[in-house]
């Protein structure tokens, strides 16, 4: 587990996080700009300090009372928004300089790093000979070159475009996959959010509003982001096997299966779909002659109104939750209520990964 | 052409502005880095305090010397107490004043570009696991490169070229204290015009050379920072 309770006053601003959260896979800290999320991340790396709190990472403990551990004692891998190499050195000076500086680092681990983040094309480049993307990937190389105990991330695509984005993510996947260090991810961009979260921290105001696993905190209708127009589930899928004839692929879940167009996956691939609450239509009786072809049988588990003419209804696929975003008329029409069964008609689906 | 006596002033000058300029780097950089890092409330009445030396007349700052080194002064009398003798009218006399006079050039062109390299790099350092004193010298000072030759050249340019508060301490010692901006005025004194000549000129075109060392330097590293 990680547990942190922190206080930081700043000229303008306090954070006062108080929360713990599983020691493995990707939590992402989810929140408006100005919320906090940077300052927890530097709180966490020691570079602001709490004067009074408690800190846990695993089995180390970072702070306890006033006891602070300076960052650099610190095992923490950090991630700046800009990279933040060193231009007196090329990349493998950046590389070098942790190595050298390292706890309990072992030459397959580096080896490993340099592999997974493919480095070693680069190595010989002067920091000014790289591209915005390269540059993250560096950065990120180095970080875990520390061998850290936690790996955290401020906002490490956001000065990317799109194809730079999407270039690096592959990488977080693989980090994610092969490597055993939980990661604390910082964005404001829910698409980032919605494709790497395992566990999502929610901070408003300096405060920590929420946190869960991430299809909880989504579908959850006491945390802020199962209303709106934004609501979404997320639901964790893998390749069941693909129709050649249709050019079409199933996906199976905790649920059922979605038929969705074949985009050349694998079989056995584990990929992630977000269904967006308004494109989610209910009906009493399973339509036959419909065009949709993902309908699964469910009950409704709560509906609260949505402004004055929708509501939103979390439903229960057995095992699997969702959102549908439906007019407060058909609710009435379909005589809607906690327990009904009904069929969820889903029109379209957004593969993540 | 130059006498003995120049040439031993040259060699004189050339010493003192090596040992000098040595002395301020040493003594120079942490006063720099304190400045550049310190939220210390007065740290204003230090900056005034360091840069004195750019408006003081220096026979102002002579005098002082003179009366705190000189053997009824409060550190001439510890000096002769502890069994030395008073440094004044000496070659250490001489470097004591020279670095508190080049000092605000060699503090601000290092406590300038210490800011510059910001917070940034040394947080980064930080989190890579550097602690203070690894994160100053392998962080802030190559970032700092242009800074300390800046600093470097602008101390020993400097020392050369100062004159009163030499005259007030030094006593004009041939191959102790005299140094070559002293030795010109003794020419010109004795309308050796010729001789003077060869020692300003010599100066100006030294001074000149190192000047546009810094200028092209300085040109340098700032357009490598611009490529970033």
């Amino acid at each position: 587990m990680i547990e942190c309770k922190i206080k930081i006053q700043l000229e303008s601003f306090m954070l006062d996080a108080n929360f713990s959260i599983p020691d493995r896979g990707i939590t992402v800290v989810f929140g408006p700009s100005g919320s906090g999320k940077t300052t927890l991340l530097r709180a966490i790396a020691g570079l602001e300090k709490s004067d009074d709190g408690f800190l846990k990472i695993g089995d180390s403990v970072w702070q306890k009372g006033e006891d602070f551990l300076a960052t650099h004692k610190r095992q923490i891998g950090y991630v700046f928004q800009d990279a933040a190499l060193f231009d007196h050195l090329d990349v493998k000076g950046n590389l070098n300089f942790v190595i050298k500086r390292a706890i309990g680092l072992k030459e397959d681990f580096i080896e490993s790093i340099h592999n997974l983040l493919e480095i070693k094309t680069l190595l010989n480049r002067k920091t000014t000979q790289l591209s915005g993307g390269e540059k993250q990937r560096v950065a990120i190389a180095r970080a875990l070159l520390t061998n850290p105990k936690i790996l955290l991330l401020d906002e490490p695509l956001s000065a990317l475009d799109l194809k730079r984005k999407n270039e690096i993510l592959p990488y977080l996947d693989s980090i994610h996959n092969d490597l055993e260090i939980p990661i604390l991810y910082v964005t404001h961009s829910q698409d980032e959010m919605s494709r790497l979260a395992d566990h999502l921290l929610l901070i408003e105001d300096g405060n920590i509003v929420g946190s869960g696993p991430v299809n909880d905190m989504l579908t959850r209708f006491d945390m802020p982001l199962s209303h709106g127009g934004d609501a979404v589930s997320i639901i964790e899928a893998e390749v069941l096997k693909r129709d050649s004839e249709f050019n079409l692929m199933h996906l199976d879940f905790l649920g059922g299966q979605f038929i969705v167009p074949d985009n050349s996956f694998p079989v056995q691939t584990k990929v992630r779909i977000r269904v967006v609450a308004r494109d989610v239509s209910l009906t009493k009786s399973k339509q036959v002659d419909t065009s949709i072809l993902n309908i699964f049988p469910a009950m409704v588990q709560e509906i609260v109104n949505e402004g004055e003419a929708q509501v939103m209804v979390r439903l229960q696929i057995k095992e699997t939750i969702l959102l549908a975003c439906i007019t407060r008329k058909s609710s009435y029409k379909l005589r809607l209520e906690k327990g009904s069964e009904v069929f969820v008609q889903v029109k379209s689906v957004a593969i993540l990964s | 052409m130059l006498n003995e006596l120049d040439f031993s002033a040259i060699i004189v000058t050339i010493k003192l502005a090596i040992v000098s300029t040595s002395i301020l780097i040493l003594i120079g950089t942490p006063i720099a880095w304190w400045l550049s890092q310190t939220k210390f409330k007065f740290k204003a009445v230090f900056e005034a305090i360091i840069a004195l030396p750019l408006i003081l007349p220096p026979t102002v700052l002579g005098f002082y010397l003179l009366i705190t080194l000189g053997s009824n002064g409060p550190i001439g009398k510890l000096l002769e107490s502890l069994g030395g003798s008073s440094i004044a009218f000496t070659f250490t006399g001489l470097v004591v004043g020279s670095v508190i006079y080049s000092m605000p050039f060699v503090v601000q062109p290092l406590q300038n570009s210490f800011s510059s390299v910001g917070r940034k790099p040394l947080e980064v350092a930080a989190t890579l696991g550097a602690s203070k004193i690894d994160r100053f010298f392998s962080v802030a000072v190559p970032l700092s490169r242009s800074g300390f030759i800046t600093a470097a050249v602008l101390g020993f340019a400097h020392t050369v070229g100062e004159f009163g508060v030499v005259l007030m301490i030094g006593g004009n010692i041939p191959g102790e204290t005299g140094v070559v901006s002293i030795a010109i005025y003794d020419h010109v004194e004795a309308m050796e015009y010729g001789q003077a000549h060869w020692l300003a000129g010599g100066l100006l075109a030294t001074s000149f050379l190192m000047l546009l060392f810094v200028y092209i330097i300085n040109r340098h590293f700032s357009i490598m920072r611009s490529k970033d």
